[in-house]
């Protein structure tokens, strides 16, 4: 059986850098629903030491209420990953962010140094779950196979910066660089039964071209979107909370499926539009949306 | 463990803390200045010293410049100057000395 | 004795000062008493000018001398020069034991600290202090013991006679050579005089220092020549760039922004919030952004100010120009907004100290108030608050009007984020009560929202309201477990300066401060 919180609510992860004490002591005020500890790009070379003993006392200590702690570790492709893993599994770090995975095999590689860490920390095996960076055009292009590597894994996320790098091209706000790779991504977490979120929109000023870019992606059907600033949260809470409308319709949704279901009917309408038994996950999952974010109190 | 050079960790932020540890004879000799030092400077050297013993630091000048640090961070940096003076940045011991 | 908020007055500072302990926050109601009056010369002959070359020649004419009590206003904030100036003078004349009276002294007043040391300046009374002054009385060196009163105490104190000025100096921004004084126009523009009125009224000689000479009439005027002895032109009375600047840009700070929506949540979730209530609010973060939030919702549900009070920013001078505002009273201006606003719309209306808060006239405006929105450096779980000393013991704020508009407000709301750094901003006992909790009846923080258990009546009417409340005591243990329970700080039994309640009774002392060391 697969991790219980392995489709937990996901809309916001939050980057934050774990060399910065005044960053990771209370960032669940903002109620994110993740925070991604950050061992990699924030952390300069010769602190990569340093954030790993403030990463461990953070987790060991800090009472994150709840907030799903993620920890970015650093590449496979640097000195520094072992020993990150190392760290994360001994504090008890929830999830792990696999940078710039490029394949299945990446994946394999790390969930087996987890393995071995969650047996030298006595930590239960199977308990650290894992999510993959896509960081360039291979690792896009492998989207389905590392979304069905292992079963640790809730999801893959977009990496903008570096793969339009790979691309030979940049970051133009207009998204039509990334198209292709959020089109595929998402298809293949689809595909998989995984989850996935959407790179960080970097240009704090620009509230408006992020609050487009989230109603983008979330009609996309993205599950939600890195984060670098607590700014950002409450935009995309807004934008993946279903509306009072929203959850009314899905609930009667659920309700006229399966009272029909029991009658033996099909394909009925429900507020004038035509429902059958294909829109039940679907309602089902605005539903569970709506309770996560805490407005909808109804038992269905 | 033995301070075999002069090391530091963490930085003047606030809510962070700086500490230096060098090598020395005469057990441990702690300095500390802090922005909170009137309301924890006690709690200060209490976690500074029980993280050090718990390293088995025996002889040491400890130097921290605090800025409000946590508990959390004070040993953070304290563990990472002590290993930083050992060279040491692998396997370490996690849930182990380093709690 | 222990006073009604729990604090510890020693006999023998009841007795130096000839005040009583605090007894509560409205127990002076109805009180009788007589007026004090000023000592003053009578100008009658046309041709005797009031203009003076110097400071120098002002202290002369005024006949300075050891022991008096000397004035000053803080309209110029952190850009004032006049006290700087008007105490090198008197340093320089040799004279000795001087009291100075102000209505707030900054970090800009740090050169008179030399004066403290050699016995010039012997007493000072003040809102509060702060930088190298603030330290000098912390640790001992000001000879007599220094007195914090809020606004409206220092206009009780001044008109009850309990402090008799010798010489006010008033800077003045224009002044004719006859000694009307104006707040706008001139160099050093900084909006009102109000601090300055009851200085003018009830001092025995009055100097007014301007850089901005201008012809006679300099009407209408906020303080009138006939309070006037003398007119010395300066080159500069102040730093205008630090007398007022550009309106603060609102915050994009996820947290103040926080707790400025709770804020305007609960306001708005209150009876008072209705059509013509009154409001006040601080220049904090957190006190603007909630203006600005606030704003928008009286805008949508047609909801009008019917009075805006205190110390003026921009965005209240935004919602007076939108018409959401009916008048905009004003004691202080805190940017260029304001001082342009109360310039050019006259609905934004000047006011003295004594109207806005003084306890001991026949009502003043704070007693009108329905919101006051304010900060404060510690609260404890008795709702007193601590605006003056710092967690480290060391004098470094002011009362300026907090407990003024407590005790008058209908609802009082303290904003103050958990924690600064590791400092908890809730605690067991606030290291100085400058505020009673009586007065005080809602605290917003990052982590929760504590209404004070003797408002029952806002704790009924929150009863359906998506905020997070939580009591008190919990804020506190919240701070307490992440930061650590603070030790108490070490003060030496010196008491070196008096918490003064509005009403003139001892509300705290403030003792010398201890260097640390450790105990073992």
């Amino acid at each position: 059986m697969s991790h219980p919180n392995k489709k937990r609510l996901r809309r916001s992860m939050m980057f934050l850098n774990c060399q910065k004490p005044g960053l990771i002591k209370d960032p669940y005020i903002y109620k994110p629903d993740s925070i991604m500890l950050d061992l990699e790009d924030a952390v300069a070379e010769n602190q990569k030491d340093a954030a790993r003993y403030s990463l461990f006392h953070a987790l060991k200590e800090i009472d994150y209420r709840g907030v799903e702690r993620v920890v970015r570790i650093n590449g496979l492709d640097t000195p520094h990953w072992k020993e990150d893993i190392r760290v994360c599994v001994a504090g008890g770090a929830d999830t792990i962010r696999i940078a710039k995975t490029e394949s299945a095999k990446d994946v394999h590689i790390v969930e087996e140094h987890v393995l071995a860490a969650e047996r030298e920390f006595g930590r239960p095996e199977g308990s650290t779950l894992l999510m993959a960076a896509l960081e360039s055009c291979k690792g896009v292009l492998n989207a389905l196979e590392v979304c069905q590597s292992s079963d640790r894994l809730i999801g893959i996320a977009l990496s903008g910066g570096d793969y339009t790098k790979d691309l030979q091209t940049t970051i133009t706000g207009t998204g039509v660089e990334l198209m292709g790779a959020r089109q595929h991504m998402i298809m293949a977490a689809r595909a998989a039964g995984v989850q996935c979120w959407d790179t960080v929109f970097t240009n704090l000023d620009d509230m408006e071209g992020f609050e487009k870019e989230t109603r983008m992606i979330k009609l996309m059907g993205f599950d939600g979107k890195s984060l670098v600033n607590p700014r950002q949260i409450a935009v995309v809470h807004k934008i993946f909370t279903p509306s009072e409308k929203e959850i009314i319709f899905a609930e009667k949704v659920v309700r006229e499926i399966d009272d029909k279901k029991a009658k033996g009917i099909g394909v009925f309408t429900v507020d004038g539009k035509m429902i059958d038994i294909a829109f039940y996950d679907g309602a089902k999952r605005t539903l569970a949306m709506a309770k996560a974010a805490g407005i909808y109190k109804g038992d269905l | 463990m033995e301070i075999k050079k002069i090391a530091m960790a963490g930085t003047l932020e606030s809510s962070d803390a700086q500490i230096t540890v060098e090598p020395g004879e005469n057990g441990i000799e702690l300095t500390i200045e802090s922005s909170v030092i009137n309301q924890y400077g006690r709690q200060i050297r209490k976690v500074v010293l029980e993280t050090l013993e718990r390293l088995d630091v025996k002889n040491a000048r400890v130097t921290v410049f605090d800025k409000g640090a946590l508990d959390c961070t004070l040993k953070a940096r304290v563990e990472c100057a002590v290993y930083r003076s050992n060279n040491m940045t692998e396997n370490l011991p996690w849930g182990g000395v380093i709690r | 004795m222990i006073n009604a908020v729990g604090r510890e007055i020693p006999e023998e500072i009841l007795k130096e000062t000839g005040k009583e302990a605090f007894k509560g926050a409205y127990v002076y109601d109805n009180y009788e008493y007589t007026k004090a009056a000023p000592t003053v010369h009578a100008v009658c002959d046309p041709k005797r000018s009031k203009l003076v070359e110097s400071i120098h020649e002002a202290l002369v004419k005024c006949g300075v001398k050891d022991g008096m009590t000397l004035s000053f206003h803080h309209h110029f904030r952190e850009g004032d020069y006049v006290v700087n100036m008007v105490m090198e003078e008197v340093h320089k004349m040799g004279v000795k034991d001087i009291t100075i009276c102000a209505s707030s002294l900054g970090k800009a007043n740090d050169p008179i600290v030399p004066y403290i040391e050699d016995g010039t300046i012997t007493g000072i009374q003040s809102s509060g202090v702060r930088g190298k002054i603030g330290e000098a009385i912390s640790t001992g060196r000001l000879k007599n013991l220094a007195i914090m009163r809020s606004h409206g105490g220092r206009v009780r104190a001044i008109e009850t006679g309990e402090v008799h000025i010798d010489i006010a100096f008033i800077g003045a921004p224009t002044c004719d050579e006859y000694g009307n004084m104006r707040a706008n126009g001139g160099k050093s523009d900084c909006g009102v005089l109000s601090y300055a009125m009851a200085d003018a009224e009830y001092a025995d000689k009055v100097v007014a220092v301007t850089d901005c000479l201008v012809p006679f009439p300099n009407i209408p005027a906020s303080i009138s020549m006939v309070h006037v002895d003398y007119v010395c032109v300066v080159d500069e009375i102040g730093n205008p760039a630090k007398i007022a600047t550009g309106a603060a840009k609102p915050t994009t700070d996820v947290r103040k922004l926080m707790m400025a929506d709770y804020c305007t949540q609960f306001v708005i979730n209150t009876p008072y919030f209705k059509e013509g209530f009154s409001y006040q609010t601080g220049v904090g973060g957190a006190s603007i952004a909630s203006t600005i939030s606030l704003g928008k919702i009286m805008e949508e549900r047609g909801i009008h100010m019917g009075l805006g009070l205190g110390g003026i920013t921009t965005p209240m001078c935004d919602l007076l120009a939108k018409g959401l505002i009916g008048k905009l009273v004003d004691t202080q201006d805190f940017d260029l907004g304001a001082i342009e606003s109360i310039k050019s719309n006259p609905n934004h209306i000047e006011i003295s100290a004594s109207e806005y808060a003084n306890p001991f006239n026949k009502g003043a405006y704070v007693n009108k108030l329905d919101f006051v929105i304010l900060a404060s450096l510690e609260v404890d779980v008795n709702f007193n608050c601590n605006v003056v000393v710092g967690s480290d013991g060391m004098i470094t704020g002011a009362q300026g009007g907090h407990p003024d508009t407590a005790a008058g407000a209908k609802c009082t709301i303290v904003i103050a984020p958990l924690l600064q750094g590791r400092i908890p901003a809730i605690c067991t006992n606030v290291t100085t009560v400058t505020t009673p909790g009586e007065t005080v009846d809602v605290v917003i923080t990052d982590y929760g929202i504590a209404i004070n258990p003797r408002r029952q009546d806002l704790i009924e009417c929150m009863k359906d309201v998506d905020l997070p409340f939580c009591t008190i005591e919990e804020l506190r243990d919240k701070a307490y477990a992440i930061v650590g329970e603070p030790d108490p700080v070490k003060f030496d039994d010196r008491v070196v300066g008096v918490i003064e309640a509005r009403d003139g009774t001892i509300i705290d002392v403030v003792r010398k401060i201890k260097d640390f060391e450790f105990e073992d």
